[in-house]
């Protein structure tokens, strides 16, 4: 009998091959980390002055960790889905063993397996050309960008239902790639907005997980003075519940409905 | 030995129902109480035309939907509630299905093998359906019938027990349709059991045990291909001489039994029994020296069968008032 995790990988084999053929999408995901390093530079720079005790490297490698899977998997997947609903591979592989969440999975081994790779290389990189500090809880960062992925895989889906053509996803991302960027605390601090506005804003599906991938590397999601390992598992529990709540919903969201098939 | 009647049928569907869109009228009946049965090793066609319920009947029986109504056992189990029972004794053609186009022939069947239990080797399930040589092909290269044999080795590649075969021959060239058939009857002999879709008569006449004609969303006529034809009338067709000269007053004999229309001077007559029938015709024709033009005279086939089924109308039925 094949089982959940056979089949996992051997769609997630034929995923990777299709994506390192995809030469657009390849050259976006890796051009994308230099490119965001050279724009980002100077506003984390004013950033840091603000907020004293953390560093331009640091504020720079977290923007990054969240910015990175906007596009490496939310935006990639989203136009994978499409395409392969198009070319009518999601209903020939449901005739199949694979179960619904196997084959959605399995399209995201790729960009998942290259977000994770990408954000492994920055932190390497980053301890290295940076003087990053260490993370106050490394913990919370790995669970932070987990739950990003996971709520990103989720939005990928549900883009695609609203998006015809692998063209088209261009513009059906952006409104949850603005929303999230800006809103989430990736590029500007949420404590640096208007209070409700930014109070809207932490209720946003990308938010939590980012603020948590924050909070376990500076001790803290904001201008809060910084607490320690133990201290951070006490702010990071609103934040964690709020993240698998809209995972949570994008799963039930998706069940619900997602297109296999094109519409005729 | 034979076990038919011992062994519970591969397939039994009764009372099967689909609807589409809201509940009520609002929606459409694609399949409208439907009863199947599919011994083992029996090869089974689902004909009928555009629009009958065919596909929308094998995608409850694959266990790709839920139907709205009825009940549906393929090998004993509910082949949507239990796929995880069902679907590693099962392969499946779909009428349209797809594969990325980037990949090649054989990093397709590597993936499809990868989640099929007891697959056998690719090169093996390729070589069945003549794709060997295109192995290193990109799928977006493949012909549209070599597409459809792609898929074909897909749906063998776990040497199913039940195979659906969606319209398997449809965009295949004569010759490819030729080697189709001759895989589907070696499968047949080695104990598979079909459950196939298609609008070529001859192929069901060439390949079904037994067939069923669909016609709005259930079945009209079923039976073996005799059985199906039987009670159809035979035809023959001819045309009269102009009416002029000596062949003015001409008048075509009692045909006891026969059925005669004429259009013009094209007359077709349809009888039970053909040789009585064609005897008399012929007789009376020598004994006045009347020449039938395009003589043609045929037996009952499955075209005839089939397109008496089509061209009655469809009851269309409103929606849910009847039960």
């Amino acid at each position: 009998m094949t089982t959940a995790t056979s089949r996992l990988l051997a769609l997630g084999r034929a995923e990777t091959t299709l994506l390192l053929r995809n030469r657009t999408a390849l050259f976006t995901a890796l051009a994308l980390p230099p490119l965001l390093v050279v724009g980002l530079a100077e506003p984390m720079k004013q950033q840091a002055a603000d907020f004293p005790g953390i560093s331009t490297g640091g504020l720079l490698v977290t923007g990054l960790l969240g910015l990175i899977p906007m596009f490496v998997v939310y935006y990639n997947l989203t136009a994978a889905y499409v395409a392969r609903r198009g070319e009518l591979v999601l209903k020939r592989l449901r005739t199949g063993e694979a179960r619904d969440l196997e084959i959605l999975a399995g399209t995201a081994v790729p960009s998942v397996s290259l977000a994770v790779l990408l954000s492994v290389v920055l932190c390497g990189s980053g301890a290295v050309g940076l003087d990053l500090s260490l993370p106050v809880n490394p913990v919370l960062v790995i669970l932070g960008l987990a739950l990003l992925i996971a709520v990103l895989v989720g939005l990928a889906a549900l883009s695609s239902v609203i998006t015809r053509t692998v063209e088209s996803a261009g513009i059906t991302t952006l409104p949850v790639l603005l929303l999230s960027q800006f809103g989430s605390g990736m590029i500007l601090p949420l404590d640096s907005m208007p209070d409700q506005l930014a109070a809207v804003f932490r209720l946003l599906p990308t938010t939590p997980a980012f603020q948590l991938l924050r909070l376990g590397w500076f001790g803290t999601e904001g201008s809060a003075p910084a607490v320690g390992f133990a201290g951070t598992w006490a702010d990071a529990l609103p934040l964690l519940a709020l993240a698998l709540a809209w995972i949570a919903a994008a799963g039930w969201a998706t069940d619900r409905w997602f297109r296999w098939e094109p519409r005729r | 030995m034979d076990t038919s009647r011992t062994e519970p049928p591969v397939i039994e569907v009764t009372g099967l129902h689909r609807h589409y869109g809201p509940a009520g009228s609002g929606g459409f009946d694609a399949v409208r109480g439907l009863d199947l049965t599919v011994r083992r090793g029996e090869l089974f066609a689902l004909l009928g035309t555009n629009g009958a319920g065919k596909t929308s009947t094998m995608e409850l029986i694959e266990g790709l939907a839920a139907p709205t109504e009825g009940r549906i056992r393929v090998l004993g189990h509910d082949p949507y509630r239990e796929r995880t029972a069902v679907r590693p004794r099962i392969g499946i053609m779909l009428q349209e299905g797809g594969f990325p186009s980037e990949l090649t022939v054989a990093e397709t069947g590597r993936a499809w093998a990868g989640m099929t239990t007891g697959a056998r080797p690719v090169d093996e399930a390729l070589d069945l359906v003549g794709l060997l040589h295109r192995r290193t092909v990109r799928v977006k290269q493949l012909s549209g019938g070599e597409r459809r044999r792609l898929d074909l080795a897909l749906a063998l590649l776990g040497r199913p027990e039940v195979l659906f075969l969606d319209e398997p021959s449809t965009g295949l060239d004569p010759e490819a349709r030729a080697a189709t058939w001759r895989l589907v009857r070696e499968l047949r002999a080695q104990g598979t059991t079909v459950l196939l879709t298609t609008h070529y008569l001859e192929e069901a006449e060439e390949l079904a045990d037994r067939l069923a004609i669909m016609h709005g969303g259930r079945i009209v006529t079923e039976g073996t291909v005799a059985e199906v034809i039987a009670g159809r009338p035979s035809r023959i067709a001819f045309e009269l001489p102009e009416r002029s000269g000596r062949f003015e007053t001409v008048a075509l004999p009692a045909l006891p039994g026969a059925e005669v229309t004429a259009e013009g001077r094209r007359i077709t007559v349809r009888t039970p029994t053909l040789q009585s029938t064609l005897t008399e015709l012929l007789g009376w024709a020598a004994r006045h020296e009347v020449p039938l033009g395009a003589l043609d005279a045929r037996s009952a086939s499955l075209e005839e069968a089939f397109l008496a089924v089509a061209s009655t109308p469809s009851t269309p039925e409103p929606t849910g008032a009847v039960r």
